[in-house]
Order: structure tokens, then sequence, then C-alpha cells
């Protein structure tokens, strides 16, 4: 009898070429862009080393049992988010479709940070750069007055990129350069995801590696710039008052649930497509140390970086006293220096008080520009690119760090489309005949049509909404169902046994006493205090107004309630949708129970499927 | 460079160049030019004044005029800019940055665009002709799985048992074959 070869997707199910392009996979997911503008933010706000404690409990308690959780459920069900919670029981299919949502929502704003990306890359490839010079105003007398009152930067970003409308009310019209570049996004995403791990498996490669590549360039040219040492002393040196301040414990737990990526689905479906016996454990360890690890590595060019440009400005404030005071006093050129300044205003201020009063000198202090910290899109996109323009060989700097920071959201973009794709691969959606190459082009061309709406004039006050609400408390919410629902409904006998029979090993106390009740308990106190946080003050948005008063200083405005019942509904949506699948299937039961052919389903365990 | 009698003897020159060719009459002259207050900062007061009419000085908006229109060829003079030679009260006028007639940006996303679009086109058309391949193969399989079945059923090939038209008990046939002998 010969045999017919079996071809690798008879049993369904697409495999990883090697464990390697798994666990890259996954380390990419986990390793975006918040590793680089939101940690080192945290760290610096926080009492700087001090801030790696309550970061190193964290994971400990919370982000590594999480993971293992949802990397062990993946290999074991072999199904995606969707598919996944509704074996381990229908009333909680609701958790997988609510991950299922969140992803779609987070895939929807991530994707337009990346066409912002994109266009700051294309425009890399200019002399001078153009965030480094104002355009002139009409009669070529002077510079953009918007331009003028703040930098160069911050006219670059606000005027010629987004265009930004002063109120989030006001939609302003299509930007045809975002959605250019939107586009060019949607189709690179569509190019990675065309056949789901196949493809991103390969893709893999290049966005997940280049990234460490760029932050050790990074590293190496930014140790060298004056003033990179300041910065990062700055950054590192601990405050330990600062952990008496809940705020900090808070920021920790919630930076490290969000940076690795939990409950969107995207880990399960990564796992779903393993061997069984693939030591998911280790993995999950393995990932963990890995994207913490390189936030820290990140941290140190970030901060060089930041401390070379606080430096500079720092220099420039003094130069600008320094001219002054020669002007005022008609010294000769070159007798202040930055040295003896001191020196000379203290001498000058003795003998001329009124004359140095009637200067207006501004005071220059090194620890007030440190202090100036950014996180998010302001320190990629304002405070990094002026650094970069001070840098010698600015474009080349410029292609780096952009082409990194594409690198980074692409990866993390895999995680979150392979959670849109795999459950509704499992669903059937589309006939078996009919290719992938449809479902993911279908997919891909909806959300690029949705994310039309980012690239209007007040597209970025959306964007921070949907950061705010769609990627946070919901994810908070899934990821406490999905541990209680293993650990008290699937039961947690049932699941280590497992997990032992996929590693080989029993498991540990450390795993029981975690999933059992730390981990739970932690996301318990998270939730009530984020919520509670973000309660507390009315939500509000710093809105860019060339008209108001304070301008260069954002304005402060309060969301009108339209905007607030929009926020509401984007947090409710994916959790609602736990309790609402629980109530249909209850109500399915009842009407089911009556019908007398049923018969209930058999009772799933991973070790029938390994056989 | 130092400041000295020459450098300012180069000043007055370039001065009085510029009233010159602002107001066309070859009447100034280097003395016309007077300087005051000269400080070791190097800044100093000027004047220019008009032997024609009696020793009175030109108004400082023709003054201002003409050293606006000839700023560049006194800065080089003296290889400075217009931020290192500082005339107060003459605000520059500052040349717009060239602008190429297609915006770079646009060349370089073309280029992007270009690559992206190729890679799909190419993966798409790979699946296909994979999904191509892979039915053909199935069918052929399939073919092959049935002739596999059919010989294995009957212990004997059975080929030629196909193509006759007649019904012939092939286990018959077959034992005939192996019986005779003769």
């Amino acid at each position: 009898v010969s045999a017919t070869p079996e071809i690798p997707k008879e049993d369904g199910r697409p495999k990883w070429d090697n464990k390697f392009q798994y666990i890259l996979s996954c380390i990419g997911f986990a390793v975006g862009l918040g590793n680089v503008w939101r940690f080192p933010y945290l760290c610096q706000i926080h009492g700087g080393g001090a801030f790696l404690i309550p970061y190193f409990i964290a994971l400990l308690f919370e982000g590594i049992p999480l993971l293992h959780l949802e990397l062990a459920l993946g290999q074991c069900l072999k199904k995606g988010s969707i598919g996944a919670w509704n074996t381990i029981s229908p009333y909680l299919g609701g958790v997988g479709v609510g991950s299922w949502v969140v992803s779609i929502l987070v895939s929807l704003y991530y994707n337009t940070v990346l066409t912002w990306v994109m266009w700051y890359l294309i425009n890399s490839f200019q002399e001078p750069l153009p965030w480094s010079v104002c355009p002139l105003n009409e009669n070529r007398t002077g510079f953009n007055e918007e331009c003028y009152e703040s930098t160069a930067v911050n006219y670059f970003w606000y005027r010629k990129t987004l265009n930004i409308t002063p109120d989030i009310a006001e939609s302003g019209t299509l930007q045809w350069w975002l959605i250019l570049c939107l586009a060019a996004c949607w189709a690179i995403v569509y190019l990675c995801t065309i056949r789901g791990i196949e493809t991103t498996g390969k893709a893999i490669y290049v966005t997940a590696i280049f990234p460490y590549l760029v932050l050790t360039i990074f590293l190496i040219q930014g140790l060298t710039l004056p003033g990179a040492t300041d910065g990062l002393i700055y950054l590192f040196t601990p405050n330990l008052n600062t952990l008496k301040n809940p705020r900090v414990w808070l920021d920790a737990a919630t930076q490290i649930f969000f940076s690795l990526s939990l409950a969107f689905g995207g880990l399960i479906a990564f796992a779903s497509y393993n061997p069984s016996k693939n030591d998911c454990e280790k993995d999950a360890v393995t990932v963990a140390i890995v994207n913490s690890m390189t936030s820290l590595y990140a941290s140190i060019p970030v901060f060089s970086v930041l401390g070379f440009k606080a430096t500079t400005a720092y220099w420039d404030c003094l130069d600008r006293n320094i001219i002054n005071v020669i002007n005022e006093f008609d010294l000769p050129e070159e007798s202040i220096m930055r040295q003896n300044y001191t020196s000379w205003i203290s001498f000058l201020n003795s003998s001329y008080p009124e004359k140095i009063a009637g200067l207006k000198l501004k005071s220059c202090d090194l620890q007030e520009f440190l202090d100036q910290s950014v996180s998010g899109t302001g320190l990629a996109f304002i405070v990094f690119t002026q650094a970069i323009i001070l840098m010698p060989g600015s474009q080349a700097w410029a292609i780096l760090f952009f082409i990194m920071l594409f690198c980074l959201g692409l990866s993390s973009m895999f995680g979150n489309i392979e959670g849109v794709f795999t459950p509704l691969l499992e669903l059937q959606i589309i006939s078996k005949s009919a290719p992938k190459e449809i479902l993911s082009g279908v997919i891909c061309l909806i959300s690029f049509l949705i994310a039309l709406c980012f690239t209007l004039g007040s597209g970025s006050y959306w964007i921070d909404i949907f950061d705010r609400y769609a990627g946070s408390v919901p994810l908070l919410v899934i990821a406490f169902f999905e541990v209680i629902g293993v650990v008290y409904i699937y039961k947690i006998k049932r699941f280590s046994k497992d997990v032992e029979s996929m590693t080989g090993r029993k498991l540990n106390l450390y795993w029981q006493i975690t999933w059992r009740f730390i981990s739970p308990l932690l996301l318990l106190i998270v939730f009530m205090a984020f919520v509670t946080l973000q309660m507390q003050k009315p939500p509000s948005y710093p809105a860019w107004n060339p008209k108001y008063e304070g301008f260069p200083m954002k304005e402060e405005k309060v969301y009108p309630p339209w905007v607030q019942a929009i926020c509401v509904l984007l947090a409710a949506l994916p959790c609602v949708c736990v309790p609402l699948v629980a109530i249909f299937q209850l109500l399915k039961k009842k009407h089911r129970s009556k019908d007398p052919s049923f018969v209930p389903p058999e009772v799933f365990s991973c070790q029938g499927a390994n056989s | 460079y130092a400041w000295d009698a020459n450098e300012e003897y180069l000043f007055k020159a370039m001065v009085a160049f510029a009233m010159r060719r602002y107001s066309s009459k070859s009447t100034t002259q280097i003395s016309n030019v007077l300087l005051c207050n000269v400080t070791d900062r190097v800044s100093f007061w000027f004047v220019v004044t008009d032997s024609s009419k009696n020793v009175t000085t030109v108004p400082g908006s023709e003054v201002e005029a003409a050293i606006r229109m000839n700023r560049n060829r006194i800065n080089s003079a003296f290889l400075l800019s217009d931020k290192t030679l500082q005339f107060l009260k003459i605000t520059s006028t500052l040349s717009p940055p060239v602008e190429p007639s297609t915006p770079v940006w646009l060349i370089v996303f073309g280029v992007v665009l270009c690559l992206i679009v190729a890679g799909i086109v190419f993966l798409i058309v790979s699946g296909i002709q994979k999904h191509k391949k892979q039915n053909k193969e199935s069918t052929e399989r399939e073919n092959l799985e049935e002739k596999v079945e059919v010989t294995l059923e009957n212990g004997i090939p059975c080929e030629a048992l196909d193509l006759k038209a007649g019904h012939i008990n092939g286990v018959f046939a077959a034992d005939d074959e192996r019986f005779t002998s003769l």
C-alpha cells in the first residue's frame, strides 16, 4: 500500500517553520512602541532606578503568570481566541469575543500611528530636514507665525503632518498625504499577513531583529553625544521616596500588562500553531524577560539623546543671554564664555544691577530642561526629531530611527491582525476552498476604510481616545475573566494536567499560587484603582490651538458629552461581550434542554488532542 | 581676522559702493562715509554725507535701502553672513528654501508603493499557482488511489478488465492463468 503523502495542512492548521519563528513573533508582538516611548518616561517621572522595583514585582506576579496562561491555553486547545474560550466553556465564549473586538479596535488606530511614522520616514530623505526650518510668511520678511511662536518641529508635527484642528468637535478635512501613507501601511500589513503565519513568520525575522540593531547603533551614538551622561544619571538615579505613592505601583502594573500585549487573543493565536509537546513555560518566561530587558535597553539611548537635547537647549539659552549681555555692555567677543558666565553675571549684577534687570535674562537651568518629560508621540515626533537635527548626518539618523519605530509597530500589528484573523478562519466565514488571501484582504480593506476617520484634522484626538479607553480597561477585564475562567471554571487541576502533558514537568508551586490567587487579586486591584483614577478627573484633552493666549502651551479642553458617550462605548463594548454571550448560551441551553434528542457535547481534554 | 583701520577702510568703500549702485550717481566718495563710536565689540555708528548738498547727511531710509539691495556683496566682502554682520533696523529678506518641482517625499513614497504592490502581486500569483498545482496533484492522487484500490481489491491486475466490454469474472481468469502451465 503506497502511503498518501501528508500535506502539512491536512489537519487544517498551518505550523511555524521552526521554534525560533514562534518565539520571535511573540517577542515582536510584545515589544512595541510602548517599550521605547512609555517605559523611559515612566522611569523618569517615578524616581528613576526606583521604578524598577515595582516593575519587576509586577512582572513576577502579573506579567509572567498571565503570559504563561495564554500561551499554554493556545497551545493546548489549538484554536484562536474565540474557539479556545468556546471550548473551555460555552459561557466563557464572550471572553474570546471580547479579545477579538479589542484586537479590531486596536488594529484600527495602531496602524494610523504607523502612518505617521511612515510619513516622517519618507520625509527624512530631504536636505535640510523639513522639520528643522520654519517656512516663511507671505511677504518673506520673517517666519510663519505659528511656527515662530512654537518651534519648527512642533509646526511640522501639528500643522504639516496632522493639520490638527483646535477642537475635537471640528473634524476638519481628510488629509490626502496621510491617506496615501495609510494606504501604504495597510498594503504593507496585507503583504505581510496575506497567508497568516506563513508570511508573517518570514517577515518577523526582519521586523523583530532590526530594531535591536538600530537601538544598538543609537546606543553607541547616544553615549558619545555631549550631555548624554547627564541624561542617564537623571534617568537612573533612584529616588526611593516615590515608592510611597500608590500611583507608581499602579503605573508599573499597567505598564507590564499592556507592554506584554496580554488579553488581545494574539498570543493565544500564535501558540495555537505550535506542536503539542512544546515547553510553553520556558517560552513564557523567555518572552517576558526579553520584553523587559528590551524596555531597559531602549531607555538608555533614549535618555542619552534626551540628555543631549537638554544640554544643547541649555547651551542655547546661555548663548542667547551672553549675546544680549555683550551687546548691552559692548564687551569684546568671546569675553564671556559658558564656563565663566555665572561669574560674569554676578560681577555685572553687582556693578550695574539696573542694566542687568532691564535685559530680562531668562534663567537657564539644566535641571529644568531635563525635567521636560514627554512620552508617546510627543517623544518620537517632537523631542527626538529635534535632537536628531542637532546630530551630524541627521538624515541617516532620522531614517534609521523611523524605520526602527516602523518595524516595532509592524511586528505588534502582526499579533493584532493574527488575533482578528485566526478566529475568523476558524469560524469559517469563507468557504474552505477559498484562499486565505481573500480573508486577509477583506480585513485589511475594511480596516483601511474605517481608519480613514483618523486622517481627519481631529484624527489624533480620536486616536488618543481609542488608546485611553479601548486599549486599557477592557484588557484588564478580559484578563481577569481569563484567569478566573481557566482556574475556577475549567478547574486548575485539569489545566495542570494539560500543561504537564505539554511541558513534561509538574506545575510549579509558583504557577499554582499566582494563577489561583495573586494574579486575579492583583488584576482586580489594578482595575479598581485604574477606573477610580480615570473617574476622578473630568476627561479632558490637550488641544493645539494657535489662537489660544497661552500658545504654544496646549489648551486643556473637556470632551463634549457625545464624545464622552463614545469613550464609554469603546470601553464597555468588549467588556459587555462577556456577560452577553454567557446569557445567550444560558438561554440556548434552556431552549435546548426542552429538546429530548439533544446530546451534550464531550468534555474536552488537552491530552486527548495529543494522540 | 582682526578689525583694524584697513577693515574700516573696506567698510567705508563698501558703503560708498552700495550708495553708488543704489542712487546711480557716482559722486559718493569714501570720504563721505563717517564712522564713529567704534568699540572693541566691533560695533559702530556710521553716516553718509552728501558732498553735493553742503555736507548734509543722506536720509537713513536711503542708506537702508542701498544696504538692503547690496547686502550679500557687503557680507561676502567681509566673509560674514546676515547673522554675524548685523545692521540694526535692517531686517534681512529671507530667501525661501529651494523647493523642487515634485516634493521629494512623493518620489520616495512612489518607490515604496511600487515595491509593496510588486510584493503583493507576486505573493498572490504564487499562491494561485500553488493552489492550481495542489488541485492537480490531488486529482492525480485520487486517480492513483482508485487504481491502487482496484488492484488491491482483487489481488490481480485488472486494467484489462476495465477495457473489455464483456463481463468476465476476473477470479476465474486469474485462476486459469495460474493453473495453466503446460
